[in-house]
């Protein structure tokens, strides 16, 4: 064994394709460091953003993150309708079926756990604790530290871009073929320590933010007084503390099979590969959930807010969201009706299945009926809405289709079942997310997103997604299967994966729209200033304070009588409630030890994909070491005066 | 435009949907099932979807005529910021879904158990039991009643119901022959089961459902339903194959290949395929498999 373990200079040569890839990680990373470094920005990016322990900055880098995986795992996406768009009869297309199966892996796994997660971490992170009138989450050294674990994930994932090979097995990675007798090589390792760390990160997030709503809330906010907005992260932190442990486990058994040779999921040896199965989806469903919850509570706050009017039926909205949490621990089965389960089994998970529908709709008949009697303002963050619940909709009687087990037999795997998805996560959680941001941006920034180019952002996605999807949703009727790296000719499919391939540049020419979106409205910064704190006509407590929000929040703690407190207050529904007198406050010391456990986290999983022990042991060290350094340091916090607050806060105001 | 905004979105939904539906054509395979156990899915699906528009249509609807008149701009519409609670409405809306999933979940139960893949097609013709094999990367098909077997072609009786017992020597594979039924999943060491019936001759594609590594997208086959006789030709002119499967030449068939042409065999050893499962259930020692890992 030598010292880089099972890594050579074999593992950085893959052809024309992937060098172009490495060298755009590479160059590309470079460019921003020669880019801080030309700016000066070093010294400032390490004290404001890589070392704040600030929510609202942790929730800044978590969606910067974001975005870059939004690029790399939309170029995958790119590749693959490029690849299905010309690969028919003879023509083996111009990717490699190794090739071609690292890319949809990566696009999976990246769509999944490096894009939505942190748009939904992002957004939780910048608003959550204003909104809920506190001025952090419970545990601020804890959210960078699952900041930084996540980040070492997606970094690892990048990692394999550059050295050596990702999984070929499909994001999902059933064994056999993601054991060592089908996958020997390095790609589903980096699968298993890029899923592991970041969902040791979430699951620490999950946690702390289950704290920060149970704990922290503004003084007189009950549960029933909390924005729509925190039951639906409440509910959706509640399946990541339960869910993401199964994921842990899972891997866990997996990673003793292709490292110990054991045979919890082999294909001989007493293995049970049906178990991974079942475990993976015991997680893989809540996950949908635990995506979809957040974006769901950003509609109910977007749809009041731009309806000028209440949320419709609160509570019928709090029984719902609880629901559909409750009832997304009991539906795992229905990602394998075909597995043999017997009618029995089928029958019951396809019913409950079902039974979440009832909830998901009642929330879409309690949005339309917030604008019924509303005075609607079709803003970007308002569109993404509407597009939502067109998409939804279809996407959503698509998936009770297949709840019926015989019919899902004749749609499993098709790509009808790709079409259905994608239609649920691209509509009911990026266009969420996507209405967070034009709606929250001004809040965190201080100026507000170019409408024009969102309303084009809007228009190419949402187009973009019918020309890449309803083809889809055809495909499966004529029994294609997903996955194909090439298919024959005389299929008739040929015509309707061309159409799916200029959806998939519509959609990118969307995200173009969206880089554009956010240089425009950077340049134009000083004329879309937010000088009110409340640019529209918001209901809920962030928008009462300045924007950009002051790093400790609110300088005097807010209190809460009513829901929707600052449109009560604002247009004299409520009496202004007395507020407190200015006290000094504690805020959370920056620290870079959260940086310092996320590399060594990144090192310790890079050593274990490539067996180099010596580094392994080296990371595992360094992060019990920075723990222990953490857990003596005594003086974490900085006392802000209530004097220097009072001045502060006449200074903005 | 900002008004008209869902009305665009669903007049451009609806020409996607027109124009790939056009240029799929004559391909739409599942709206052409030609098999017994499909005719009856299809059916399903359509009844299914036919339930759920009750309550989609509304929706559209609404959505569309509550964003267009309460909008901003109409001075006409009742404002009422406060309004947010009605008793009798929130019923209706947790009734009607409620009514709709409970109609749904009936035809749920009775058609999970009617169209059980375990269950055999119950008619006076006696079952065709073929075995099934998905290897690295093709699919074997031994009839063992026939003592021949194919590879990635397969040929069936009309009118007749055949009982498919399918296993890997492979990671996990489905298999799929969409005109005919859905899915069943071919797993190693376990032998899984899938009833079909083709009602009219002709041949209809096949393939894998679940991904099983590089040479996946080759597992594609024609399933030829021919009527009764002349399958009794065919299985007569199998027979005098000149290729035999026993273990010998089935260790070769079954070492990774890819875009596999079609190839009929005698069947040499009438235990193949029950060696073939329970190799995998010997301890991993003793094992010539590579699934010892």
């Amino acid at each position: 064994m030598t010292m880089l373990g099972r890594l050579t200079f074999a593992a950085l040569e893959q052809g024309p394709i992937v060098f172009a890839a490495q060298m755009l990680v590479l160059f590309g990373a470079l460019g921003v460091a020669a880019l801080i470094t030309y700016l000066k920005r070093w010294k400032w990016l390490w004290n404001e953003y890589l070392t704040s322990l600030d929510a609202k900055k942790i929730g800044i880098m978590y969606l910067v993150v974001a975005a870059v995986m939004l690029v790399r795992g939309g170029i995958d996406a790119l590749m693959m309708r490029a690849q299905q768009a010309v690969a028919v009869g003879n023509n083996a297309g111009y990717l490699p079926p190794e090739h071609f199966a690292q890319v949809f892996t990566g696009h999976g796994v990246i769509m999944i756990f490096f894009v939505a997660m942190p748009l939904m971490f992002g957004i939780m992170n910048v608003i959550l604790p204003v909104m809920l009138g506190t001025r952090d989450v419970a545990y601020p050294f804890l959210n960078s530290v699952s900041f930084y674990l996540f980040t070492a994930g997606a970094a690892l994932v990048m990692a394999s871009l550059v050295i050596g090979q990702f999984a070929t097995t499909g994001w999902t990675a059933y064994p056999p073929l993601s054991e060592l007798a089908y996958s020997p090589g390095v790609g589903v390792d980096y699968y298993i320590w890029a899923l592991q760390i970041s969902g040791i990160g979430t699951l620490l997030a999950g946690i702390n933010f289950i704290v920060t709503i149970l704990k922290k809330r503004a003084p007189g906010m009950s549960l029933m007084k909390m924005p729509m907005y925190a039951w639906t992260v409440l509910g959706s932190m509640m399946l990541v503390v339960t869910a993401f442990p199964v994921l842990t486990a899972t891997l866990g058994l997996l990673t003793l099979d292709r490292y110990l040779g054991m045979h919890f999921f082999t294909a001989g040896g007493g293995g049970n590969m049906m178990m991974y199965v079942n475990l993976f989806w015991a997680w893989g469903h809540p996950e949908v959930y635990i995506l979809v919850l957040p974006a769901f509570g950003v509609f109910s706050e977007v749809v009041a807010t731009f309806s000028g009017k209440r949320l419709f039926g609160y509570t019928s909205m709090v029984i719902a969201t609880m629901a559909i949490t409750i009832l997304s621990w009991l539906v795992w089965l229905h990602h394998f009706f075909t597995m043999g389960a017997g009618a029995d089994v089928n029958a019951f998970f396809g019913i409950m299945t079902m039974i979440i529908a009832i909830p998901t709709g009642v929330k879409i008949f309690n949005w339309l009926f917030t604008m019924y009697r509303g005075r609607v303002r079709f803003t970007t963050p308002m569109r993404w809405f509407l597009g939502f619940v067109a998409l939804f909709t279809i996407g959503g009687m698509a998936g009770v289709l297949m709840a019926v087990p015989p019919a899902d037999f004749e749609l499993h795997e098709s790509l009808f079942l790709v079409a259905h998805f994608h239609t649920m996560i691209v509509s009911g959680v990026l266009f969420g997310d996507f209405a967070a941001l034009a709606y929250w941006f001004p809040k965190v920034f201080g100026f507000t997103l170019s409408e024009k180019w969102g309303i084009r952002a809007f228009w190419a996605w949402t187009v973009g997604f019918m020309l890449a999807f309803i083809p889809l949703y055809v495909l499966g009727f004529m029994g294609a299967t997903r996955r194909l790296d090439h298919y024959p000719a005389g299929l008739g499919w040929n015509p309707l994966f061309i159409v799916a391939g200029v959806g998939a540049l519509v959609i990118a020419s969307g995200v173009v729209c969206q880089a554009i979106q956010l240089y425009v409205s950077i340049r134009d910064r000083r004329k879309n200033r937010d000088l009110t704190g409340d640019p529209w006509d918001g209901r809920t407590l962030e928008w009462s304070t300045p924007s950009p929000v002051p790093f400790y929040n609110f300088a005097r703690t807010p209190i809460v009588a009513i829901r929707d407190p600052f449109w009560a207050v604002k247009y004299g529904l409520a009496p202004q409630t007395p507020e407190n007198d200015y006290l000094s406050i504690e805020l959370p010391r920056g620290s870079g030890l959260g940086l310092v456990i996320g590399g060594a986290a990144f090192a310790f999983a890079f050593a274990m994909v490539w067996h180099i022990w010596w580094l392994v042991m080296l990371g595992a060290l360094v992060m019990l070491g920075a723990l222990f350094v953490r857990f003596l340091d005594e003086d974490t916090e900085s006392i802000i005066s209530a004097d220097t607050l009072r001045r502060f806060d006449t200074a903005t105001v | 435009m900002n008004r008209y905004l869902f009305l665009i979105i669903l007049g451009i939904m609806a020409s996607i949907a027109l124009f790939a539906l056009s240029l799929g054509g004559s391909h739409i395979v599942l709206f052409s099932p030609q098999g017994y156990i499909a005719k009856r899915e299809v059916a399903l699906m359509a009844l299914a979807l036919r339930l759920m528009l009750i309550i989609v249509i509304p929706v559209f609807a609404l959505t569309f005529a509550i964003a267009w008149h309460y909008r901003a701009g109409n001075a006409k519409a009742r404002y009422l910021p406060n309004w947010e609670h009605n008793r009798l409405e929130e019923a209706i809306w947790w009734a009607v879904p409620f009514l709709i999933i409970i109609a749904l979940a009936s035809i749920t139960w009775t058609s999970s158990h009617a169209l059980d893949s375990y269950k055999g097609i119950a008619t006076s013709t006696p079952a065709l039991e073929i075995d099934v094999v998905a290897l690295d990367w093709k699919w074997l098909f031994i009839y063992p009643a026939q003592r021949i077997a194919t590879v990635n072609t397969l040929t069936i009786p009309t009118g007749t119901p055949i009982a498919f017992k399918l296993t890997a020597d492979a990671p996990m594979n489905a298999l799929w022959i969409p005109q005919l039924s859905g899915q069943e999943m071919a797993m190693p060491g376990m032998v899984t089961e899938l009833h079909i019936e083709a009602d009219a001759p002709g041949a209809y594609h096949g393939l894998s459902g679940n991904y099983s590594g590089a040479g996946f997208a080759g597992m594609q086959f024609t399933a030829h339903a021919v009527s009764k006789s002349a399958f009794g030709a065919w299985v007569a002119e199998t027979r005098m194959s000149t290729s035999t499967l026993d273990r010998v030449t089935y260790a070769s068939l079954a070492a990774p290949s890819e875009n596999v042409a079609p190839e009929r065999y005698v069947l040499g050893d009438p235990g193949l395929y029950t060696w073939i499962v329970m190799k995998y259930m010997t301890p991993p020692a003793a094992s010539s498999t590579p699934a010892s890992g």
